[in-house]
């Protein structure tokens, strides 16, 4: 099972602090919401996760080896990151937009091995895109989209997932769709790491919760011990109220805070 | 499965393959003036120098080689550049090796240097193309957008000493003969410029070769193919050194050659499913075949003045432009 650690990161853009002394361990087997309100650094924090943007200060290790000592491919083997509202530049097929996902694991020249594709018609049926497999991608809608390339992040069978809100622009059956898949990947051992907005499904999916506020790690711990009105109204000041846990979990958000 | 959208892999580079064979054929049977196809075949396999195998192995021979040797590396860079930017409107002429190249055989005719040796103006072309892609690397290695921007300073600022040059130029056939070469022509080009120009077009284009992998990751944008472990930097750096060297060494023996480059790629991306590697080969090819196509046309149309190749590519490149923004119109979403 893998291991993700972040010990002391820190990194400044522009004199100001994106991130701020964050540290933590993350290990496989947990479906990890990262939660923040706009500006806090969450995808700054999954990027450095990434190893796409190295930090100030500090460092990140995946298995005991620190990110910036692996081979970029080796890396790209072993964890998928996918960006908020990330495009298509070409018209290309949907099919091939997810194979693209198997670059890592591609000989330098060459197609893709045979072997593939069972592989990709079983990764584009799970993100039910079946209907849209030689559709090119440019003419996908917003929602469709996003699930063609959360099928790209997956189909290399990375240990870990970074998605950066994978969730936005989704309609409410394929948001909870794509919950639950990377909750399933999550008890087969993977580690994921998602920012999530929706603090509903958060709760109902996720294993653990981690908070940003201003570039600070505020909490980090199950999900069902993090999660707390007190938390909500520090990290986005609002009055919450917060009904059931685990599956039934509800967050319903009241006012915005008053300024004390 | 079968699907439209998924041809045989050799197709495309095949059929396009078959479109350079027949056009380098007939450069060879085409010209000014007119040898009976019997005694060109005799010409070309004889060691006798009579007029037809002159004429082949000295005149249209290395013309054909030289077209598709340009030809090729215009299209292969297009198609690479276009992947590397996601523009479809990149073309090799961007990264200022052109511009660099035209300078570097001014400065040549300038001080009539071509007078007293021969391959002045080429070698000063490569040099100069290899100086502005220098620049453009200096300038440009950290981004896509800086990349750009460099190119097009660099672009510019090669075009401002071709402005320098014609101004005082020292004397109005010195302008003429500058004017001349920046209209890019094939003829009276010899296995010289050959052997000159075909190693450093043939490193260019191997390196641009191996772009195949980079490019389709970048379908997904650049962050997405960072984590899918494509080294950016790395091949934003081989891309502009495999253009500068091939479109370097190309425009130095034939002067500026407008629009292959660009129109190539476009030739083919809808055949191979938009797929950028996959329009590397065909766009070679297709890029080699046109230039043989245009280089025909300035033999075969009746004019009392040679007719200039870049010129005649410029003006059928033109319309072709007017087609494609069109087109875009119609498929931007």
């Amino acid at each position: 099972m893998s291991r993700l650690t972040a010990s002391h990161v820190a990194l400044k853009r522009s004199g100001r602090a994106i991130l701020d002394d964050v540290s933590f361990v993350l290990e496989g087997g947990s479906f990890v919401a990262l939660v923040g309100a706009n500006g806090s650094g969450k995808s700054t924090l999954l990027s450095v996760l990434s190893g796409l943007i190295k930090a100030d200060a500090g460092e990140v290790r995946l298995d005991g080896a620190p990110l910036a000592s692996l081979e970029r491919r080796d890396l790209a083997r072993r964890r998928a990151y996918l960006p908020q509202t990330p495009r298509a530049e070409w018209p290309i097929a949907v099919e091939r937009l997810v194979a693209l996902g198997l670059t890592p694991h591609l000989p330098t020249f060459g197609e893709l091995p045979g072997g593939w594709e069972p592989r990709l018609t079983e990764a584009i049926a799970a993100c039910d895109l079946s209907d849209h497999r030689f559709q090119p991608a440019t003419t996908l809608s917003g929602g469709e989209l996003a699930r063609a390339m959360l099928a790209r992040a997956l189909i290399g069978e990375p240990q870990i997932v970074l998605a950066d809100e994978p969730t936005s622009g989704l309609d409410p059956r394929h948001a909870l769709d794509t919950v639950g898949r990377l909750k399933a990947l999550a008890s087969q051992g993977k580690l994921v790491v998602a920012a999530l907005h929706d603090l509903t499904l958060a709760a109902r999916y996720a294993t653990h919760l981690m908070a940003l506020h201003t570039g600070r790690l505020v909490a980090f711990g199950p999900i069902g011990e993090t999660l707390t009105p007190e938390l909500l109204r520090h990290v986005f000041e609002v009055e919450a109220r917060i009904q059931g846990a685990g599956e039934n979990a509800f967050v319903d958000y009241l006012r915005p805070a008053t300024q004390s | 499965m079968k699907c439209p959208s998924r041809p045989p892999s050799y197709l495309v580079p095949g059929l396009s393959l078959i479109v350079l064979l027949a056009l380098a054929a007939a450069s060879l049977f085409v010209g000014r003036v007119y040898v009976s196809p019997v005694d060109l075949i005799a010409g070309l396999a004889s060691s006798h120098s009579t007029l037809a195998a002159l004429v082949v192995t000295e005149l249209r021979l290395p013309r054909a080689v030289l077209a598709i040797l340009v030809g090729a590396s215009l299209g292969l860079s297009g198609a690479v550049l276009q992947g590397l930017l996601r523009n479809p409107l990149a073309e090799p002429g961007l990264l200022g090796v052109s511009n660099g190249a035209a300078v570097g055989a001014v400065i040549s005719i300038y001080f009539g240097l071509a007078h007293a040796f021969p391959l002045a103006t080429p070698l000063l072309a490569l040099a100069g193309s290899m100086i502005a892609g220098a620049l453009t690397f200096a300038f440009g290695r950290t981004s896509t957008l800086s990349l750009i921007l460099a190119g097009a300073a660099v672009s510019s600022l090669m075009a401002s000493f071709l402005a320098m040059a014609l101004n005082f130029a020292p004397s109005p056939y010195a302008a003429y003969e500058m004017s001349t070469w920046m209209l890019g022509s094939l003829s009276e080009r010899s296995w010289d410029h050959i052997m000159l120009a075909a190693p450093f077009i043939a490193i260019g284009m191997l390196i641009l070769a191996m772009m195949g992998q980079a490019i389709d990751a970048l379908a997904l944008g650049e962050t997405q193919a960072l984590s899918l472990g494509i080294h950016l930097n790395r091949t934003r750096i081989l891309v502009l050194l495999g253009v500068g060297l091939a479109v370097g060494a190309a425009t130095s023996v034939t002067g500026s050659i407008g629009f292959i480059g660009l129109v190539a790629p476009h030739l083919v991306r809808p055949f191979v499913g938009h797929q950028p590697s996959r329009t590397l080969l065909p766009s070679t090819f297709l890029g080699a075949a046109v230039l043989l196509l245009a280089d025909l046309g300035t033999r075969v149309i009746p004019t009392n003045t040679e007719l200039k190749l870049g010129m005649l590519t410029s003006l059928l490149g033109a319309p072709f432009f007017f087609w494609l923004i069109v087109r875009m119109q119609k498929t931007a979403p």
